[in-house]
C-alpha cells in the first residue's frame, strides 16, 4: 500500500533512452565545490558524488547549517567560491531571483538519461535544478512512553499537547515536547507551517503584500506557545541537530522534526533502547483543519551562473551520478525519500507520503517569501518568551517585512 | 619634530587609513542613501517533485536590465535611516501622539529593532567597561606582587581569556552553561532550582554577555595596567613607606594617580570594542533576546535573501555616529589634560 502511495504521489515515469547517453561518473578534470547544509542524509549524499567524482577531479564539499545565508555572497561572486549548491524548494527562490543558478537542459540532454521527470525542477520552460529527495518534518514519538501512560498516538497539536502535559504530570519527563524554535530560520520555519496548517496565506494573492495578521497567525502563535511550554526551557536557542541530541538523549518523549533525521536517529550509534523505542508518526492538524501542519519539501542541487563551463559540467556530472544512484538509495532506504528511479522505500516514507495525500503544501517558492522568514525570525521571540502579544508581535512581523521588501524593490 | 619630518614618518599610515578605512566609509555611506531597483515580476509554469502550478518569479531580464542602468540601485535619499528598521522616525512619531503614558511609549520605542539594539549595545558597554578596568587593574597590582619564577605562567593564564577567538570562547561558555553542562548544572545545584536556565530569558542571557565581556576584555585592561606599572617612580613609594603610609594609601595616591591617563586610554579603547560586540551574541545563540548595532548589519548582509547593502550601510553610518557621540567625553577631557601638561 505504502509504495502504492509513493508511486501515485511521485508520479513515477521512468525514461527510456538509457542507451544513448553519456555515464556521468569518472570526472578527469575540473573543479567541483560543493556548498551543502549540514545533516547525515546529505553527507550520505556527498560520499556518493565525491566516489562519482573520482580521483581525476579536484573535489570538495562544504557542509554548513549556515548555507542560506551564505549562498547568495558566495555564489554572486565572479567566479564563484562555489561551482554547486544543494538547494531546496526553499532556497532556490533566492538563487532565481539573482540569476545566480544555470539553466542545465543541454547537461540534461548529454547525460541525464537515467533522470526521472519529477526530478527536473523546471521554471517557465528550463530545467534549473535536478531534485533527488523529498522531506517533511512530522512528529516523532517514544513508543513505549506512551503506552506506559495509555496514551494514543496523537493526531492533533491539542493532542500532542494533553499528552505532553500527561507525561510532564507523571514525573517521567520535565520537558516531553520538542520543536527546532532555535531564533532564526528554524523559529520561522515553525511559524510557517503552523499556519498552514491553519489554513492560512501569507501573501494577498498574486501580490508581495503580506498578510499574517489575522485570527489564524494569531491561533497560530498561540500554539507555538503553548508547544513551547511544554518544551525544554532554552528552546530558543535548539536547532533540529540540538533537538536531535535532547531525542537521542532520552529528554524528549515526542517531537516535530524532519523525516531524513532517520539517517541520525535509527542508525547504530547512540543508545539502542531509544532508537528501538522511536516511533514515526504523521504530522498532527491543528484547529480542526484537515491539511497537516507541515511543509513539503524536495531537495535538489543547481549550478552556479558564474564559474567556467568545464566546471559546471564536472560538478553537474558528480552530482548527477549520485542523484541516479540506485545503489545508494536502495543501500540507504531509510535515510529520506529518494527520488531515484529503481528505489524501493524504506519504513519511515510513510508520514511524508501521509502529509503529500492529506493536502499539506509545499514551502512556498515566492520571491519575496525569504524576507517574511527572515522577518518572522526575529519578530516572533518576545511573544513566545512572554513580553508581548500574538497581535503585537506579527504587527511587528509586517512591518519588518515592509520595510526589507520595500528596500529590495518588490513594494 | 619638524612638520616636514612629521609628514613623511605619518604619511604610510595616514594613506593605508585613508584608503581602507576612509574610503570604506565614504562608499558604505553612498550605498545606505541607495536601495535596490524594483524587481520585476512575471507569472510563470513551475514544476517539481509535487507538481506543476504557475507561480510568480523574478523577471530576470528586465531586472538585469534595470541594475544595469542603475547599478547602484535607485536614489533613495535619508530614506532607508528613516525606515523602520533604523531611526523609525514615523513610527515614534505616532507612538508619541497615541501613547497615553512615557512607559508605554518607551514600551514601543524599545520594541523597535534599531533602539531594541541600542539598548542592548549601551548596556553591554556600560555594564562591561567599568568592572573590566577595575579589574584590570586589581589583577595588574597583584601579579606585580609575585615572585619573578611565578609571574611569567601567571600572565599566561590571565591574558588566556583575550587569546581565545571570541567566538570559540563564547561557544566554549555557551557549552559550560548549557543545563547539563558544568556551570549551569551547578548553578541549578546551588539556587536549588532543577528548572533554573541561563539561556531562557532575556535577562540571564544579558548578565551571560555581560560577564563573558567582561572574562574576554579584563586582560586587555591587565596588559596595559601592568606594562604601566612599571613605570611608576620608586622614589615616592620609598618615602610614603617611611612615613608610614600603609600598602591601600601608597596605590590610592601615589600608583592611582600616576595611572590616571592609562585608564583613560583602557576606557576609550573598551567603550569602541564593546560598542562593536557581535561573536558572543552569535556564540551564546542570543540572537532571539539580544541585539546589537553589529548584529544588526550582520544580520542585513547575511540573511537568507539578497544582501541588504543599503539597510547595512544606514547601521554602520549610526553605529560611527554612535561611537562618536561615546567617545566625545573621553576624547574632550584627553584634550584637556593634554593643553594642561603643556
Amino acid at each position: 500500500m505504502k509504495k502504492l502511495l509513493i508511486a501515485l504521489l511521485f508520479s513515477f515515469v521512468s525514461t527510456s533512452a538509457f542507451a544513448d547517453g553519456h555515464s556521468p561518473c569518472g570526472v578527469t578534470d575540473g573543479s567541483i565545490k560543493i556548498l551543502a547544509n549540514e545533516f547525515t542524509t546529505y553527507r550520505i549524499f556527498m560520499d556518493e558524488v565525491k566516489s562519482c567524482a573520482g580521483d581525476g577531479a579536484d573535489f570538495s564539499v562544504t557542509h554548513s547549517v549556515d548555507h542560506n545565508k551564505l549562498q547568495v555572497a558566495a555564489l554572486s561572486a565572479n567566479p564563484a567560491e562555489f561551482s554547486a549548491k544543494l538547494v531546496t524548494n526553499g532556497s532556490i527562490t533566492t538563487l532565481m531571483n539573482d540569476n545566480l543558478i544555470r539553466p542545465l537542459d543541454d547537461l540534461v540532454a548529454k547525460y541525464g538519461s537515467a533522470l526521472q521527470d519529477n526530478q527536473k525542477i523546471v521554471i517557465d520552460g528550463k530545467i534549473y535544478a535536478i531534485a533527488f529527495m523529498a522531506n517533511a518534518q512530522h512528529l516523532w514519538y517514544r513508543e513505549s512512553i506512551l503506552n506506559d501512560l495509555g496514551i494514543a498516538v496523537p493526531s492533533t497539536y491539542e493532542e500532542v499537547i494533553a499528552a505532553a502535559e500527561k507525561i510532564k504530570a507523571s514525573g517521567k519527563m520535565a520537558n516531553p515536547y520538542a520543536g527546532a524554535f532555535k531564533s532564526g530560520w528554524n523559529l520561522g520555519q515553525e511559524f510557517v507551517n503552523m499556519y498552514l496548517g491553519h489554513g492560512g496565506d501569507f501573501f494577498k494573492a498574486g501580490t508581495a503584500e503580506v498578510s499574517v495578521n489575522n485570527d489564524k497567525g494569531v491561533a497560530a502563535l498561540n500554539m507555538l506557545k503553548r508547544l513551547t511550554e511544554v518544551s525544554n526551557p532554552d528552546f530558543l536557542t535548539q536547532d533540529t541537530n540540538a533537538v536531535k541530541e535532547e531525542w537521542e538523549s532520552g529528554n524528549v518523549a515526542l517531537m516535530h522534526v524532519w523525516n531524513s533525521g532517520a539517517a541520525s536517529l535509527l542508525d547504530d550509534e547512540g543508545d539502542q533502547m531509544i532508537k528501538a523505542d522511536t516511533r514515526l508518526a504523521n504530522s498532527p492538524t491543528v484547529g480542526g483543519g484537515s491539511k497537516p501542519a507541515t511543509t513539503l519539501w524536495w531537495d535538489g542541487f543547481g549550478i552556479a551562473t558564474n564559474t567556467s563551463d568545464a566546471n559546471a559540467e564536472a560538478s553537474f556530472r558528480a552530482l548527477l551520478g549520485a542523484a541516479t544512484s540506485t545503489e545508494m538509495a536502495n543501500a540507504n532506504p531509510n535515510a529520506t525519500i529518494w527520488l531515484i528511479d529503481g528505489y524501493t522505500p524504506g519504513d519511515t516514507a510513510g508520514p511524508v507520503v501521509d502529509a503529500a495525500n492529506r493536502g499539506a503544501t509545499p514551502y512556498p517558492s515566492l520571491p519575496y517569501m525569504a524576507l517574511l522568514h527572515g522577518a518572522l525570525s526575529t519578530e516572533l521571540v518576545e511573544f513566545l518568551q512572554g513580553n508581548e502579544s500574538a497581535e503585537k508581535a506579527l504587527a511587528d512581523v509586517e512591518a519588518a517585512y515592509v520595510a526589507k521588501a520595500t528596500e529590495q524593490g518588490f513594494l | 619634530m619638524p612638520h616636514k619630518t612629521f609628514f613623511w614618518f605619518f604619511f604610510p599610515s595616514g594613506l593605508a587609513m585613508l584608503l581602507f578605512i576612509g574610503l570604506p566609509i565614504i562608499s558604505s555611506f553612498f550605498q545606505s542613501l541607495h536601495i535596490e531597483p524594483e524587481q520585476i515580476l512575471m507569472e510563470v509554469e513551475k514544476c517539481d517533485p509535487f507538481g506543476c502550478k504557475t507561480e510568480t518569479k523574478v523577471d530576470i531580464e528586465a531586472t538585469t536590465k534595470l541594475q544595469e542602468e542603475q547599478p547602484l540601485g535607485r536614489f533613495n535619499g535619508l530614506g532607508t535611516y528613516g525606515d523602520r528598521n533604523h531611526l523609525a522616525f514615523e513610527e515614534i512619531k505616532e507612538a508619541w501622539g497615541n501613547s497615553s503614558s512615557m512607559s508605554e511609549f518607551i514600551d514601543i520605542l524599545l520594541n523597535l529593532p534599531f533602539y531594541k539594539a541600542l539598548l542592548f549595545t549601551l548596556t553591554f558597554c556600560f555594564a562591561v567597561t567599568p568592572p573590566v578596568v577595575v579589574l584590570g587593574f586589581i589583577v595588574a597590582l597583584s601579579i606585580n606582587t609575585l615572585t619573578k619564577s611565578l609571574k611569567g605562567p601567571t600572565i599566561f593564564g590571565v591574558i588566556l581569556p583575550m587569546i581565545v577567538t571570541p567566538l570559540i570562547g563564547s561557544l566554549v561558555l555557551f557549552w559550560m552553561i548549557d543545563a547539563k553542562g558544568i556551570l549551569g548544572a551547578t548553578i541549578q545545584y546551588l539556587f536549588d532550582d532543577p528548572n533554573l536556565s541561563l539561556k531562557s530569558s532575556s535577562q540571564l542571557t544579558w548578565i551571560t554577555l555581560i560577564i563573558y565581556g567582561i572574562w574576554h576584555n579584563t586582560p586587555f585592561a591587565f596588559v596595559v595596567f601592568y606594562a604601566a606599572l612599571q613605570t611608576v617612580p620608586q622614589d615616592p613609594i620609598e618615602a610614603a613607606i617611611i612615613d608610614g603610609a600603609s600598602r591601600y594609601e601608597r596605590v590610592r595616591h601615589i600608583v592611582i594617580p600616576h595611572l590616571y591617563p592609562v585608564a583613560t586610554f583602557i576606557i576609550l579603547i573598551c567603550l569602541m570594542d564593546n560598542f562593536r560586540v557581535l561573536e558572543p551574541i552569535i556564540g551564546f545563540a542570543a540572537e532571539g533576546v539580544a541585539q546589537s548595532l553589529s548584529w544588526m548589519i550582520y544580520n542585513d548582509l547575511r540573511s537568507e535573501n539578497k544582501m541588504l547593502f543599503g539597510s547595512a550601510g544606514a547601521t554602520s553610518m549610526l553605529t560611527i555616529i554612535g561611537v562618536a557621540f561615546l567617545l566625545t567625553p573621553v576624547l574632550i577631557r584627553t584634550w584637556k589634560e593634554f593643553r594642561t601638561e603643556r
